[in-house]
Order: C-alpha cells, then structure tokens, then sequence
C-alpha cells in the first residue's frame, strides 16, 4: 500500500527524520514508537503533506503514485487520513458540516456521488454508535469546547465516515483515560479490514493493548533503529528506550 | 499551493464594468448656486433649498473629523461633482419607459428590475449615480397603505412627511458628512409603513455609482408607525476607477410605538486595487430612533467593499423597553482601512441592545472597532451585550477595538466580551486533510466565524453575502 524510501525531512532547517524506510500492505497495522522528540509525529505530518516540513530527500510511493507530489487534500482523496495529536477547533463550523463537505469532496474526486443532507446524517448516526458518540455533536461545532477524550473520538468518528485506505493515528491515546481509550481502540478495531492499513504512532506501549500490530518499529533521532513483531513492544514497556540507546552504542 | 492561491489574487471585481450612457451633469465644484441648482432640477418647494443652504453654511465652517483610525489624502470637494443623472424622459409611468441600457445595467449586477425579481418578491429601488431609476412593485405596496419610493418623488407626492421626518434623527448639523449630504443630497428612497401594517415583503434599494468623479449622497428616511414592521435591505457596486470616489450617505429610522425596523446592508463598494489605487471613499451615517414604547431597530451589516469606511449605525432607545441591535462583518483585504461600529443610546426605561461586531482583517487592511454604548440617568434596568471578535489573515494586517462604555445609573448591566484570532496554516491543513481544498476552507472557517451574524440576514442576502465574503478574501491566506 504504501512505501517509504530513504525519507529525510524538516522543519525551519533542522533535520528530524533522516532516512525512513519502511514498508506497509493492506491489511497490516504498523506501530511506530520511539521517545519523546524522535520524529514520530513528524512522521505523520509529512506523510499527510503539513506545509510546515519540508522533504529534503527520498520517496513514498502510496498505491503506486507519488504522495510527496500531491496536495493535502488529493493526498486525502487517495485515501490518506491523519487522526490528529492536537485536532484544531473551528468556531461556527458544525461537525456534521464539517464532514459533510469532507466526505463529498473525496466521493467527487472518485467519481461517485455526492451524498445529501438526510443520507449523511444517516450514514453520520451510524458511524457514531461505532465509537459511543451523543447525537448532541452533529451540530456542535468542530472541536469547539471538546474535552482532549472527546475531540480524539471526534477524530476515529471522522475516519470512520472517510474510510480511509491508510489510516495514521498520531498519539492518539494522549489525554484518553482508560475508558476513552477502550471505546477509541475499538472503533479503530471495527474499521480494519483487510483492504486498508493502519499506522498508529504512540509513545506508549498501553494503546497496543487493544490496537493489536503485526509489526512495531523504534524510531530514535530519526531513523527506525529496531523493527520487530508485537512482543516488541512489550519489550520496550519493560525495559524503557534506554535499552535500545544502549543496544545503539554496542553495535557503534 | 501557491499557484492557486496567485489565480484567485488576480480574481477581479466583477461588478467593475461602467455603463456608457448620456448623462446631465453638473461640472465639479461646490458653492450654494450649485446647492440652489440641486434643489432646482428636483423642483423642490423652498423649505428644502432653505434648510439645504442652511446645512451648507454650516458645513463650510466644519472641520473633516481627523479621529478616526483611518489614512487617506485630503479629500478636494471642489474636485467633485455633486449631481449626475442618466438622461431620459422626464416622468416614467412604467418599467418599459426606462432605459434599457439602465435596466442592461442592473441585470448584469444580479439586479433584475424586471421578470425575476417579481417572483422573488423583493421590492426593488434602483438608484444609479444621483437618481433613482426605477422602484418595483409600488402598486402592490400602495394597496397597503405603504409609501416605497425615491426621496425626490417623495418630496413632490408626501411633503409633509418628509418635512415632519427629515432630519429628525440625523439634523444636517450632526457631522461634518452629515451636514453635505444634507446640502447636496440628490435621491435616495422614502419608506412609509402605516400603522399596524406589516410589510409584505423585503424592500431594497440598489445603490450604483457610475459616471467618474462624481459623489454619491443619498438619503434613505424609514418611518415605521405604531405596530408596523418592515425588513429593508440596501445593497451597493460601482465600477473599478483609479480615482477615488465620494460616498456620504445619511439613512433615518423611525420606529413608533411596538413597531420593528429591520435594516441589512451588503456593501461592496469597489475597494481599489491590491495596492490601494481607486476605490470608494465612504462616510455614512447611519442612525434609527426607537420613538415609541416596546419599538425594536436592528441594523446588519456587511461591509466589503470601500478603500475607506466610516461609518456606525447607531440607535437611539428613547421608548421605554425598546431594543437596539447590531450586527457587523466588516472584511478588509488589500489596503482598505474601516473605522466602523455602533452607537447605542439608552434613554428609555429598560431598553435593551445588542452589539455583535465580526472584524476580519487581511493583506494589509486594518479594520477598527468604534463603538459607544450610554446608558443614561434615566434609562434604568437597562441591558447592553457586547461581543467584538477580530480575526487575522496573514501578519501584514491590523485589528482594532475601541468600546466606549457610558453608564449612569446603578441598575443597568453592560457587557463587554472581545477576541481576537489568527486563522491559521494548522486549521487550513486540518480542512485539507478532511479533502477540503484551501480556497473552501477558508471561506468555511470565515463563514463559521460570521455565523452569527449571517443568521440575522434575511436568506437571500445571506446567502449573497457567504459568497462575497468568500470572493474578498480568496487569495489572502498563503
């Protein structure tokens, strides 16, 4: 589905990610961990095209086209969805307004057709039930007001209505109590099928509790320094990062 | 991104085209035969050209306001001409005897005087330079009682109206604007709506400015008598021009006993080119009486067009229990500078007002909030809310707010609630993210911020005013 080579990129300058490689298919989810300040985020920001970074180097070539060519907005048309870390309010913009006019520009960008008000809000209810929302938010506007728990399953409702095809999620466990973060794992375990791909980018091991990958990468200063199978996770629960620092400096 | 951004910069102003037509005008300059010579084309009775040349006598020892927070050359009024009128047969008794070229004229702006606007139900008066041109739909009105015409018919067919009216919210000794429209004023349209009768439908006038240098300055009176409503909208072009052009306006409200005078504005003035070249200068005042008991005034406006805006739409709660409302998008893009707000005049008992105030500032516009809420000795348990929102496009524009807040005795409440935002790159990136292309998400974002004020507009107009606002700012967020 999608394939990172030889990724270099940053922000006013400064290098973060130097040379990312890293392969997804269909049907695979893909964890990236890494400490704080490794370039997890940035990871996903640039894959979803943030104008903030810059591409200094390599290729990432998604359903056989060249995403690193393509605006924010095709690149969401394609298929690409990022669920925010911090998702930004927008006053006087209603959630079901929102998603509406979302949702019909990627429809039109395939050439299927746009869906209306009453189809919307049906197929709008129904994705909600998937991750427990109160009806009271179709109207509310987008973010505005939102716990940090809310706004987070506000951002798994706007992917299940998008149905992506790869499917980022950016700490998406930051700011969830266990509750929260049960209901969010499971509307994100609902939506897998094996025709789409998920990337779930995390600092913690707990979110992998319930998001189940088939493969965890580390990610340290930029590079992913170790990739393995789910038990590596639990590995880096119980030893910390410094073990991979440490691994790092014996193989130097 | 940015090749996008480049095209809808150089999007021009599409109501910029002049219309080629014949027209009797007076050369520039400014002196009291030019005033008699007004008063004597409109063939009006001799308390008009007296109370004319008393407003001109006073304004020629007036000085032009300097407080506002605006910047542009010294004004030469000599250099204008104060009457122009497209040429044609002397009395219309019907649509047909109008000029098609006028009527080619007001299609093109969107503005049918004709078929269309039959349908829709507006009622239509179009004022093109000096004069108006036609008004629609008299006859129905008149079988309610209802009096919709040009100011100058109105003086020939309802003096005693005017004479009772005019000047009774706004004397010609207001301000220095007010007192040379006073002088100078060609047309404009008079309202009437009889006691408890409620109007039918919207009443609108069509302001278009077209010869070059020449100066608008209208005069709009409304007089809602007791239980009366009407809803009235204005709405305003001129073509693109590389001088600036004059706008002093003056519109009157009057509001009796339980009656309610809904006003809406969309102004779109051409604003002058990207580097402040051209554009209209507009000075207006704008004020409503709440005469009578339990009487409301509401005043929407959107303000997009003009290099120069100044104006408040003020309202003065002299019956007791009577309220004022405000409601304001003023965009600025480019070089265009607005100076604009409100007033709210608490004398009455329990009167209550309402100030909603939506600045958007980009390129290098800068936008000010003026307003002035006093609330006097008398007018206890009296109410204002205000709430003014700036927001900013870019870092090359400025926002200003200047609340004035009088208050005079111990049982009256004001409120006063401000922001400010910058519509950023992060909630931009957040739209396209979704699938939403730049130039949707910003006209989303805006129309989210103007909400509020849009939902007060009567829906045609709302919905001509979301897209307008999404046309003045295309281009500004790169």
């Amino acid at each position: 589905m999608i394939e990172i080579k030889n990724l270099h990129a940053s922000v006013n300058g400064k290098e973060i990610l130097k040379g990312i490689n890293l392969k997804v298919n269909a049907g695979e989810v893909h964890a990236i961990m890494g400490p704080n300040g490794s370039g997890k985020s940035t990871l996903a920001q640039v894959l979803s095209g943030h104008p903030a970074y810059q591409v200094t180097q390599g290729e990432v070539i998604f359903e056989g086209q060249d995403l690193l060519d393509m605006e924010p907005e095709v690149r969401a048309h394609a298929g690409v969805f990022l669920a925010f870390q911090y998702p930004v309010e927008i006053p006087g913009v209603s959630n079901s307004y929102f998603l509406k006019a979302g949702l019909n520009e990627i429809r039109k960008s395939r050439g299927q057709e746009e869906l209306d008000s009453f189809q919307f809000l049906k197929l709008l209810k129904e994705k909600m039930k998937v991750v427990e929302m109160d009806p009271s938010f179709i109207n509310r506007p987008v973010n505005e007001g939102f716990s940090g728990g809310e706004k987070k399953r506000n951002e798994i409702l706007q992917m299940a209505v998008l149905e992506p095809k790869l499917a980022i999620l950016d700490e998406t466990d930051s700011g969830l109590d266990i509750d929260a973060l049960k209901i969010v794992s499971a509307g994100v375990n609902k939506l897998k099928s094996p025709a789409n791909a998920t990337i779930v980018v995390t600092h913690y091991q707990r979110l992998l509790n319930y998001i189940v990958p088939d493969f965890v990468h580390v990610l340290v200063h930029g590079r992913i320094v170790k990739s393995g199978g789910k038990e590596l996770a639990l590995e880096l629960e119980a030893n910390g990062y410094d073990f991979i620092r440490e691994e790092m400096l014996q193989s130097a | 991104m940015s090749e996008s951004i480049e095209e809808l910069v150089s999007q021009e102003y599409k109501y910029g085209f002049t219309t080629d037509i014949e027209t009797d005008t007076i050369p520039p300059g400014l002196n009291e035969d030019v005033v008699r010579l007004i008063s004597k084309k409109k063939n009006e009775p001799e308390w008009l050209t007296d109370w004319r040349l008393k407003a001109f006598r006073l304004w020629q020892t007036m000085e032009e306001p300097r407080w506002p927070n605006l910047k542009y050359a010294k004004i030469d009024y000599q250099s204008v001409s104060y009457y122009s009128a497209p040429k044609q047969a002397k009395k219309l008794n019907s649509l047909d005897e109008v000029d098609p070229i006028l009527l080619e004229t007001y299609e093109k702006l969107g503005i049918s005087l004709t078929e269309q606007k039959r349908l829709s139900g507006v009622a239509v008066d179009a004022v093109f330079d000096s004069v108006s041109v036609a008004t629609t739909f008299k006859e129905t009105l008149k079988e309610k009682g209802i009096i919709f015409c040009s100011f100058s018919e109105a003086v020939q067919e309802h003096p005693d109206l005017i004479k009772k009216y005019l000047g009774s919210v706004v004397p010609y000794s207001d301000n220095y604007y007010a007192a040379l429209n006073s002088a100078v004023f060609s047309d404009g349209s008079f309202c009437y709506i009889p006691k408890g009768v409620r109007c039918p439908m919207e009443l609108s006038t069509y302001f278009r400015i077209n010869a070059s240098n020449t100066g608008q300055f209208e005069r709009t009176l409304i007089v809602a008598e007791e239980g009366a409503y009407v809803s009235y909208l204005e709405g305003c072009t001129a073509p693109m021009r590389d001088e600036h052009q004059l706008h002093a306006a003056v519109v009157e409200l009057v509001a009796m006993d339980n009656a309610e005078v809904k006003y809406s504005t969309v102004q779109n003035w051409y604003a002058g080119d990207k580097d402040g070249k051209g554009g209209i200068y507009n000075f207006v005042t704008k004020r409503g009486k709440c005469a009578g008991v339990n009487s409301k005034i509401s005043w929407t406006q959107v303000e997009t067009g003009s290099a120069i805006t100044w104006k408040y739409p003020s309202v003065i709660l002299q019956g007791d229990n009577s309220i004022g409302e405000f409601y304001s998008v003023a965009v600025v893009n480019n070089r265009q500078d607005a100076d604009t707000g409100t007033k709210m005049l608490h004398i009455g008992k329990n009167t209550r007002s309402t100030i909603v105030s939506k600045g958007i500032s980009a390129g290098r516009g800068n936008n000010t909030y003026r307003g002035l809420v006093s609330i006097g000795k008398n007018a206890t348990g009296s109410r204002n809310y205000t709430q003014c929102d700036s927001m900013l496009i870019g870092n090359k524009c400025s926002a200003n707010t200047f609340p004035y807040i009088e208050v005079k005795n111990s049982s009256s409440s004001v409120e006063h609630e401000a922001s400010t935002s910058k519509i950023g790159e992060d909630q931009i990136f957040y739209c396209k993210q979704r699938g939403i292309n730049t130039e949707n998400a910003i006209s989303m974002i805006i129309n989210g911020f103007a909400k509020e004020v849009f939902k007060n507009l009567p829906m045609e107009f709302a919905v001509e005013a979301q897209k307008l606002l999404g046309i003045s700012l295309e281009g500004s967020v790169g």
